[in-house]
This record gives structure tokens, sequence and C-alpha cells, in this order.
């Protein structure tokens, strides 16, 4: 006899990262999906450059362009993979009406809701890959494999992205209690972490009022420790955080990170409950 | 006396409504429909908050790169200008373009085909209600950004900003018409399609900074779509190095633009009647394909 208990969260997760697939992928053929994932990030990047250049002359020699460019790529996965995991919720509520089913099904919904988030991270990990390559075959972003910290770089990238995602799980959390704003705390939340992580700007440009928001967000750090991993002279150009080490920078993101996920967690439980108790779960609003 | 009046006000309950036919029946389908768009979002003040504040978040995202790379300062009055025209940009992906498959998957497609009016009077009060409801979010997100970056604007011609503002929306809404009559084929690709015109059409348009930085092939192919010359005029009329900065003279932009408008608004028209008959033809004026 199966014993489904005992894989339950193996198996909603491995689930759902299919279903998230299918989901992302199957609405067109191959390559109007390969276009799809290729000119939306590419035209972000883009407009950036074609700033840059018109300003400083095309001098992309300057630090601040890598900067600019690689916080713009990496931030790429805050979108997908937060933003993936709370659009579960609204995509299973709203669109498939399939959430209740869900609840009724033997999995942990919370997993579940991490597991759709994968997909996004896979289209989000290509759009990345090819926003750096185009990045250093034509802007001259200098990124020389052999001068990449590789065993950091990975370590960041690891840690950023389970950060992420349980910023998803808060987000998606709230949004299980939401009926008329669903839509937008998402897109709200991640158009204000960019412009407050320091992603395309150091941090000095903000008002000194709005600094500390930044250095209160992990992501802030989480794109420093990129940036250190792929091109360790764009930190020093810098003053924000050039007073960390990377162990430092490293310390400070897991403790954040730690620190969302415990309220991510909490805030799911809590949520979860309430939206049980004021019958939320198959509210649909069309809204 | 209590029952004769219960009865005659039943009585004008049901009273055939007086038939209204030709062009009356088109300007009340055009109010009609553009009735939930400008009083139905205002009822919904919450929603203002979001139509203003995330494109001030890009906007300030924008300034702040062009402070970061010390830009001069009408720079920055290009950037808060472009982020108050990505609200009709957006407003005609979402609710123009992608509208009529909105319907479809709500099942009030059916509904607007069987009620005796035009689609082109749902079409046109979509648009319009849309167009206003949109103004008030830009003018906000104008204010707001001249308010927080302290934007400088030198406003050479009165008269001609006006007939560029007027030609440029009714030749977007006119394409964002002709949009819908193509979207009405599709099923979840639209959504899709729309997510995906955003960032590269801000890119071509240069919502945030002069298309005249393109080399002129590009530019002029961008002119397709007509916030890119209209967000050029406006801005050669408003802002000091304006015009020094501009693709081409705001005269000729005008002569485009009263072009782009003939042209979408009788092609809307066209593929609206073409789309119709075709969805009706293929059995997928009702379907819904998730």
């Amino acid at each position: 006899m199966l014993n489904l208990h005992k894989s339950e969260a193996w198996r909603s997760f491995r689930m759902a990262t299919w279903l998230g697939w299918q989901i992302e992928s199957n609405w067109a053929d191959p390559l109007l999906f390969v276009i799809y994932s290729v000119v939306k990030p590419l035209a972000s990047a883009s407009i950036l450059v074609v700033m840059y250049g018109i300003i400083t002359d095309s001098n992309f020699t300057n630090p601040l362009f890598p900067y600019i460019y690689l916080g713009n790529a990496f931030y790429i996965y805050v979108g997908a993979v937060m933003g993936g995991v709370s659009w579960a919720v609204i995509d299973d509520r709203e669109h498939y009406k399939t959430l209740k089913y869900m609840y009724v099904a033997p999995i942990k919904i919370q997993i579940y809701l991490l597991g759709r988030g994968v997909a996004r991270f896979l289209t989000g990990s290509i759009s990345v890959l090819i926003t750096i390559v185009a990045g250093v075959l034509f802007l001259k972003v200098p990124l020389q494999l052999s001068q990449i910290n590789f065993p950091l770089f990975f370590l960041s990238l690891f840690i950023g992205i389970i950060m992420l995602a349980m910023m998803g799980l808060l987000l998606g959390s709230i949004t299980l209690l939401l009926v008329h704003h669903s839509f937008g705390v998402a897109e709200g939340v991640a158009g204000a972490l960019y412009l407050f992580s320091g992603a395309i700007f150091p941090l000095e440009v903000l008002p000194a009022w709005l600094r500390p928001v930044g250095f209160a967000m992990p992501i802030t750090y989480w794109l420093e420790l990129l940036r250190r991993s792929l091109i360790g002279n764009v930190a020093q150009a810098f003053p924000t955080l050039v007073g960390f080490t990377n162990l430092e920078l490293i310390g400070i993101l897991v403790a954040l990170s730690i620190l969302f996920g415990i309220a991510a967690i909490f805030a799911f439980r809590w949520c979860d409950y309430r939206a049980r108790e004021r019958g939320l779960i198959d509210r649909v609003t069309n809204y | 006396m209590n029952n004769e009046v219960t009865t005659s006000r039943t009585d004008s309950i049901y009273a055939p409504l007086p038939k209204v036919t030709g062009w009356r029946l088109f300007i009340k389908s055009v109010i009609a429909r553009a009735y939930p768009r400008l009083i139905g979002q205002q009822r919904e003040k919450s929603w203002l908050f979001f139509d203003i504040f995330l494109p001030m978040l890009a906007v300030s995202a924008y300034v702040f790169v062009y402070q970061a790379i010390k830009a001069p300062e009408d720079y920055v009055g290009f950037a808060v200008m472009g982020g108050a025209m990505t609200a009709f940009w957006l407003n005609v992906l979402w609710s123009m373009s992608s509208q009529l498959y909105w319907e479809k998957e709500q099942g009030n497609l059916a509904l607007y085909i069987i009620a005796p009016n035009q689609m082109m009077a749902i079409l046109l009060g979509m648009a319009m209600g849309g167009m206003l409801a949109t103004a008030l979010r830009a003018v906000v997100i104008i204010f707001l950004g001249t308010i927080l970056f302290n934007v400088t604007f030198v406003v050479s011609s009165f008269l001609q900003l006006f007939l560029v503002f007027i030609l440029s929306m009714t030749a977007l809404y006119g394409m964002g018409m002709m949009m819908a009559s193509l979207f009405l084929l599709l099923s979840r690709e639209a959504w899709h399609l729309s997510n995906l015109a955003q960032e590269p059409i801000y890119l071509v348009s240069g919502f945030y900074f002069p298309i005249s930085s393109f080399p002129l092939w590009i530019a002029a192919g961008a002119s397709i779509i007509p916030l890119t010359m209209g967000l050029d005029a406006m801005r050669q009329l408003i802002f000091k190095s304006g015009p020094s900065l501009g693709f081409v003279s705001v005269n000729l932009e005008i002569t485009v633009l009263s072009v782009l408008c003939v042209v979408f608004l009788v092609g809307s028209k066209v593929l609206l009647d073409y789309m119709e008959k075709l969805a009706i033809r293929e059995g997928r004026l009702t379907e819904n394909r998730r």
C-alpha cells in the first residue's frame, strides 16, 4: 500500500512544479515561447542601456554600468520567484478555480505554492542568462569566467532564491485574504523593492530618509553578493556596502532570509486559517 | 387606491422602452459602455492607488537612474512624462485590446452581439471611457512627478500641445479598437501577448528617453505606435531642450498622427466586421479555452 503521508511534501512540490511548468509554457508553440522569454527581459534591460548610453556618451567602461546591468538582470528573479509563488493563489482561485480542489487533495498547500514558483524560476533563469550573455557579447559587461567567484555566486544565488520564495509565500498568504487587490500586491511589492534595494542605482542616490528601507531588505545584500561574485571591482566603486566583507554580507542575508522565512510560515498559518474561516478559498470575484 | 398606484408603477416598469435606432442607438451604446469605465472606476477609489502607485514606482526608479548618471534636468521630466503616458498604453493593452477576450471569458461577448447595437459603438464607448478615466491618473502622475522631482515645464504652444494630445489619444485608442478585434480570436495567448507588449514598446517608443536617440529607421518604424510621435511632440512643446532632442518637427508629427487616426479608426471598423464574421463562423465567440 502506498504510504502517501510519508512523501506528501515532496509529492506536493514535484506535482506543483510540473503543473506550473505546463501552465507557463504550453500556451504557445516552443518558438513563440522562447521569443516571449527572451524579448521581454532584453527590452527591459535595453531601456536602461539606452538611457545610460545617451547620457554618458556610451561610456560602458564606467563601473556604474555593470552595476546597473547586473542588478537589473538578477532582479528578474524577484518578479519571477516572488511573484510566481504569490500569483499561484490568484491563478488557482480566480482563473482556474481549482484552489478549493487543491485544498481537499492530500498535499501541503504551502509546499504546493512554493512548487508553483519553480516554473517561474526556470523561465526566469533563462531570461537572466540571456540578458547577461547579451550584455557580455554586445555591451562589454566586464565578466570574465576566470575571475568569477563561483562558490560565492552559487551560494548567494541559492540563499537568494530560498529568500525570494519565502517572500513569495508571505505575499501569497496575504493574497489568500485579499479579494479586491490581489492582482496588484506582488507587482506593487516587486516595484517598490526595485526602487529600494539598489537594483539599478546605488542606495546613496535615494533621499537619506528612504535608505533605511533598502538596508532592511535582504535583496539589497543578495544583489551586492551576486555583483561581487561576478565582478569584484564593481563593489569597490560604490560606498553603500563597501564596509562589509563577503562573509558579513552572507551573514546578514541569511539572517534576514530566516526572519522573512519565519514571518512567511506564521503568516501563512494565520492567513490560511482566516481564509478558511471566512470562506475565501473558493471566492471568485472577476474583479 | 394603493393597488392602483402599484399597478400603474408596475405598468410603467414593464412598459416597452421607446425604440431607439440609428445614430441615437449608437450614441446610447457608446455612453452605456463608457459609463462603467468612468463612473464604475471612480467608485472603486482603491484602484486609483494601484493605477498611480505602480507607474510612479517605475518613474521614480528611472528618475533615480538619471540622477545616478548625472543626466540633465530635462531628462527627469522626460521620464515623468513617459511614465504618465504608460498609463494610457497599459489601458489600451489591458482594457481595450484584451477586453473582448475578457468579455468572452466571462460570457458577456455573446450578449453584446445578441443585443441590438453595433460592436463599433461598444468599442468606442470602451475607448472613450477608458481614455477619460486614464487621463485623470496620468494627470496625477505628472503632478506627483513634478512635485517630487522638481520638473520644470516651458510650454511653447498650448494649442499645439492640446492638438497633439487629442490626436495621439484618438490614434492610440483607434489602434486599441483595432487590436481588440484581433484579440477576439485569441485565448490564453491574449494575456501573454499583452504582457509581452509592455517593455518592448516602452523601449522602441522612447517612453523614458528621446526617440531621436535611435537610428532613423527604428524611430520611423516605431512611429506606427501613436505614442511614439505623440510623446516626442509633447516633449518638444513642454521642455526647454525638447526641440533640440526632437525626432522630426512638431508639424510633421501632427500630420502623421492625423493620418494614423484615420487609418486606425477605419482599420478597426473593417477588422471588427471581418473578425466578428470569422469568430462566428468558427464558433469561437463563446469558447473558453483556459
